[in-house]
C-alpha cells in the first residue's frame, strides 16, 4: 500500500515536472512567436487623414515594396465578405517594407477600408499588378492629376524627375480640402499648380485651364494624366489638340486582377484590352473614354443597394 | 511509376481476398445487373438552391450492388482511360468487400483529389469508355465514377481521414504555381517523395478552378477544402495572395532555395467574341460571372462583390463552363436562362451529363445559333441581342461539322444579362515574366510532351497553361507526370 502510494507520488511529480516544462515552453513559443509576428501581414502601420474623405494608409507589405514600380497596383479584400479592390501604389519604402495606399471613401468597400486604423490587418493584399510605367527621358513631362488621382502621380512624377526630366505638376481638386500631397509631389517637381474647382485654394479653375497655360507657354513633350475619367477624357482631348503623346492610368472595375475575369475591358484604338494586365496606363488618344465612363457604372445600381444596405 | 506497373497490378489482384471475392459471385449474374443510377435532386427543387448539390451519391447498399457489377478483369482496361491511373478494380473490390476506408485509400494512392474527380470527371469519356462493359459486352459501364465519390466521402464523413504515407522530408524546396488541380495533383506526389514543397496561389482561395470556377451544386466548396487539409497534413505549404513573377521573381524564389518550378498557372484569360456592343456593361465573361458568384459569393447580401441577377440570360456557347453559367443564372432567379451555340447538341463539348441537368432544369438551349450584335439602353446596359441562324457544313479540323451562317436569318432576342463562355487563353502573367521561356503562338508553354520539362530545364508546366483549355483530370495527369520527372530531374543534377 505504501509503497503504491510513493509510486503514484512519483509518477505525479513525474507529470507535474513534465507540465511544468511544456508550461514553460509554451511561455517561450508564446514570446517567440509574438516577437516574430510583432509585425502581422498587411497590418496598417500609419493612417493620415487628408480630409473627411481622403486617407492615407501606410501598409506593412514587405514583398511588394521591394518588387513595385511606379504605375504599379494592388489588389485588397478588407474582410472575409468584402470585394477585391484595386488601389494603384502611391509610395513605397523598400528598407521599411511598406507600401502607401491613398483611399478616398465612395461605396461601400473603401468605406470598411476607411474604418481601420493603425494596427489593424488587411485580411488579403495582392501586388504588385499591372504594367510599370515607361520612364524615359523625353524632356519636359505635364502631370496631371485630379482628385485622389495625385496619389498614384506622385510615384510616376518622382520617377520622371529622376530620369532628368523636368517635370510641371497640376494636381487639381473640387476644393482645398481635397488637394492632396501637395509637399510631396513639389518634392519632385520644377514647377507646382494648384487648381480648384471653386477657387478655394490656388487658380480657379479645371485641371484642363492650368494644363492649356503650361502647353501655351513652353513646349511639353508628354503629358501623364490620372484622375477622375472625365477629367482624364478632357485632358486628353486637350493635349491630342498640341500633339503630346499623353499616358492616362485607368481604374476600372476589377475582380481578380490577374486577367482572368475580364472586368476591366477598355477599348483602346479600336481593340479590347484589359486594363490589368495590358494597362493600367494607355495611350491615353486611343482610349474610348465614354465607353469607359460607362462601364463604371456597371454595377451602380447594385452598389447602391449595397450602400443602403451598410447604412 | 509503381501504380502503372503491370507486374504490380498482377500480385495485388492475385491477393488471397480479390480471388476470393471473384469467386463469390458468377460473371454472369454480375454482368446480369443493371447500372445503379446516381440519384439527384429533383430539379424543381435544386433550381432555387444555388448551393445544393445536384447528384446525391450513392448509398452504402447500392454502391456494393454497384461494385459487385465489376469484374476485376485480368486486364483492366478501365486504368488506361484514367490519366491518374488509379487502380480501379482494387478500389472497387474494396467496395464490394465493403471495407470501403480502405477504397478510399486505394483512391489516394495516385489521386490528390479523389473526391473532387468523383464528381467533375468526365468518365464517360475516360476509365468508364474503355470499361469491359462498355467495350466487349456493350453494356453500360460500370459506374466508376460513382463509386469513386461514393469512396471519398464516405471516408470524409467517417471522420476517419488516412493522410497518406510521406517519404522521410529530403530537404529539397521545390514550387508549384498555381493552386488548380495540376498543382494539387503536383504537390501530393511531390510530398509523398520527400520534398518541401510550396503551392502558391495569386487569389485569396485555395484552389483555382475548383473554387472560383465550379459551382456548388456541381462540387461543394466544402469537399475540395477537405482535400487541400488533407494536403496540407501530408506537409504542403500554401501562400495565398502572391503571383510568381510580380511579387517575386523566380530568381528571388531561387535564392530562397527553391531548385524547380511547376507553372500550372491556368487558361486565365477570357476569350470575347469581338463583335459590335460586347463591352456594354451586363455583358461579361464565365470567368467573371462564376467568380463573383463562387469565389466573391456575390448572390449573397451579405457580401460586398454586387453581382447582376438577369431575368432574361443568354449564355453564349456549349461547354461545361457555358452550363455551369447557365445554370448558375437559373439558380440566381433568371426567367429565361438560354444557351446560344453555335452547333448542334451532337457537337456540344459539355459533358453529356450536365446537358442532361441543364435541360431537366429548364434551360432554353438555342442550338444553330449565333449572336451578331447587342444594343443596350441610354445607361449602356444591355437589353437585346441580335442573333443568327446557322447550319452545319463540312468538318473542319477539330473533326466537328463546322457552323455555316444562314443568310438573312437575323432575329432579336430581349436579355438584361449576357454572359460570355467562349473559351478561354492561356494566361499570359507567367510567360511575359519569364524571358526565354518558350511558348506557341497561342501562348501556351511548350513542354516536351514525355516529361512535361519546359524551355528552361528547372521548369516544369502542365494544365491548362500547356493545353490550353481541359478538364481538371488531365491537369490532375500532367501534374503527376510532371511530379515524376522533376523527381528523376534533381535526383540526377
Amino acid at each position: 500500500m505504501r509503497l503504491n502510494l510513493r509510486v503514484t507520488l512519483k509518477k505525479s511529480l513525474a507529470v507535474k515536472k513534465d507540465k511544468f516544462y511544456r508550461c514553460i515552453l509554451f511561455v517561450l513559443g508564446y514570446f517567440w512567436r509574438s516577437n516574430y509576428k510583432t509585425k502581422r501581414m498587411n497590418q496598417i502601420v500609419e493612417k493620415v487623414l487628408f480630409s473627411e474623405k481622403v486617407a492615407k494608409f501606410v501598409v506593412d507589405a514587405p514583398r511588394i515594396a521591394r518588387s513595385r514600380k511606379p504605375g504599379h497596383f494592388v489588389i485588397l479584400r478588407v474582410d472575409e465578405k468584402g470585394e477585391r479592390i484595386p488601389l494603384t501604389i502611391a509610395d513605397a519604402d523598400s528598407v521599411k517594407g511598406t507600401i502607401t495606399l491613398v483611399v478616398q471613401k465612395m461605396g461601400v468597400s473603401s468605406a470598411k477600408l476607411f474604418e481601420l486604423n493603425a494596427g489593424d490587418q488587411i485580411l488579403d493584399l495582392v501586388g504588385p499588378l499591372g504594367k510599370a510605367t515607361h520612364i524615359h527621358k523625353p524632356g519636359t513631362i505635364l502631370a496631371c492629376g485630379g482628385g485622389v488621382g495625385v496619389a498614384p502621380m506622385l510615384p510616376i512624377v518622382e520617377a520622371f524627375k529622376k530620369a532628368g526630366n523636368r517635370v510641371i505638376s497640376i494636381i487639381a481638386a473640387r476644393n482645398k480640402d481635397l488637394i492632396i500631397l501637395e509637399d510631396d509631389i513639389r518634392k519632385w517637381s520644377d514647377e507646382v499648380i494648384v487648381m480648384t474647382d471653386d477657387g478655394s485654394y490656388g487658380t480657379k479653375g479645371l485641371v484642363t485651364a492650368g494644363a492649356e497655360m503650361v502647353i501655351q507657354r513652353e513646349t511639353v513633350n508628354e503629358c501623364i494624366a490620372i484622375g477622375p475619367a472625365v477629367m482624364m477624357k478632357f485632358t486628353s482631348l486637350l493635349t491630342k489638340k498640341y500633339n503630346i503623346p499623353t499616358q492616362a492610368s485607368l481604374n476600372a472595375i476589377m475582380v481578380d486582377g490577374t486577367g482572368m475575369c475580364g472586368a476591366c475591358r477598355v477599348s483602346v484604338g479600336g481593340r479590347t484590352m484589359f486594363t490589368c494586365i495590358d494597362g493600367p496606363e494607355f495611350d491615353a488618344h486611343q482610349i474610348d473614354f465614354d465607353e469607359l465612363i460607362m462601364r463604371l457604372g456597371g454595377y451602380s445600381d447594385e452598389e447602391k443597394m449595397a450602400s443602403e444596405r451598410y447604412v | 511509376m509503381m501504380s502503372t506497373n503491370k507486374e504490380y497490378l498482377q500480385i495485388e489482384r492475385e491477393k488471397e481476398w480479390r480471388a476470393q471475392l471473384r469467386k463469390k459471385i458468377a460473371n454472369k449474374d454480375r454482368t446480369a445487373k443493371t447500372r445503379t443510377q446516381m440519384p439527384e435532386l429533383d430539379p424543381f427543387v435544386r433550381i432555387r438552391y444555388q448551393d445544393r448539390e445536384v447528384n446525391t451519391g450513392l448509398s452504402a447498399q447500392q454502391a456494393v450492388a454497384e461494385a459487385s457489377r465489376c469484374l476485376d478483369c485480368v486486364n483492366p482496361t478501365c486504368i488506361e482511360g484514367c490519366p491518374v491511373s488509379i487502380n480501379i478494380p482494387k478500389f472497387i473490390k474494396y467496395i464490394e468487400q465493403g471495407e470501403f476506408l480502405e477504397a478510399a485509400k486505394t483512391l489516394k494512392e495516385t489521386s490528390a483529389l479523389p473526391a473532387v474527380c468523383g464528381r467533375v470527371c468526365p468518365q464517360e469519356k475516360q476509365c468508364e469508355a474503355t470499361c469491359f462493359y462498355t467495350q466487349k459486352l456493350k453494356k453500360d459501364p460500370v459506374a466508376i465514377g460513382h463509386l469513386e465519390r461514393f469512396a471519398a466521402d464516405y471516408e470524409r464523413e467517417s471522420g476517419s481521414m488516412s493522410v497518406p504515407e510521406v517519404a522521410a522530408p529530403n530537404g529539397i524546396k521545390v514550387a508549384a504555381i498555381g493552386s488548380g488541380p495540376a498543382s494539387l495533383s503536383f504537390a501530393g506526389d511531390m510530398i509523398k517523395l520527400g520534398y518541401d514543397v510550396t503551392v502558391f496561389e495569386a487569389l485569396h482561395e485555395i484552389g483555382g478552378v475548383l473554387k472560383y470556377g465550379i459551382p456548388e451544386f456541381r462540387l461543394p466548396n466544402k469537399i475540395v477544402d477537405v482535400e487541400l487539409d488533407n494536403l496540407e497534413q501530408m506537409g504542403v505549404k500554401f501562400v495565398r495572395n502572391f503571383i510568381v513573377g510580380k511579387t517575386a521573381s523566380f530568381d528571388d524564389l531561387k535564392e530562397e532555395g527553391f531548385q524547380a518550378f511547376f507553372v500550372a498557372s491556368g487558361a486565365g484569360l477570357p476569350r470575347f467574341m469581338n463583335i459590335p456592343g460586347e463591352n456594354y456593361n451586363g455583358i461579361l465573361s464565365s470567368n467573371e460571372y462564376l467568380t463573383r458568384v463562387n469565389l466573391m459569393n456575390a448572390a449573397s447580401d451579405e457580401f460586398d462583390t454586387p453581382i447582376i441577377k438577369g431575368k432574361s440570360v443568354a449564355v453564349i456557347g456549349g461547354g461545361n463552363t457555358a452550363m455551369d453559367s447557365v445554370r448558375t443564372a437559373k439558380r440566381l432567379g433568371a426567367e429565361r436562362a438560354m444557351i446560344v451555340y453555335r452547333r448542334s447538341r451532337h457537337e456540344m463539348p459539355a459533358r453529356v451529363e450536365e446537358v442532361h441537368h441543364a435541360e431537366e432544369e429548364g434551360i432554353e438551349f438555342l442550338n444553330l445559333t449565333n449572336p451578331v450584335e447587342y444594343f443596350a439602353d441610354q445607361k449602356g446596359k444591355v437589353n437585346r441581342m441580335r442573333v443568327q441562324r446557322m447550319e452545319l457544313g463540312e468538318p473542319d479540323a477539330s473533326g466537328r461539322r463546322s457552323p455555316v451562317v444562314i443568310e438573312g436569318s437575323e432575329y432579336d432576342i430581349p436579355v438584361d444579362l449576357v454572359v460570355v463562355a467562349v473559351g478561354v487563353s492561356p494566361n499570359p502573367l507567367i510567360p511575359s515574366e519569364v524571358k526565354d521561356l518558350k511558348v506557341t503562338r497561342w501562348g501556351t508553354i511548350v513542354v516536351n510532351e514525355e516529361t512535361m520539362q519546359c524551355s528552361i530545364p528547372e521548369l516544369f508546366a502542365g494544365g491548362d497553361i500547356v493545353r490550353g483549355g481541359a478538364t481538371v483530370i488531365l491537369a490532375m495527369g500532367d501534374g503527376r507526370k510532371a511530379a515524376a520527372n522533376m523527381d528523376e530531374y534533381l535526383k540526377s543534377k
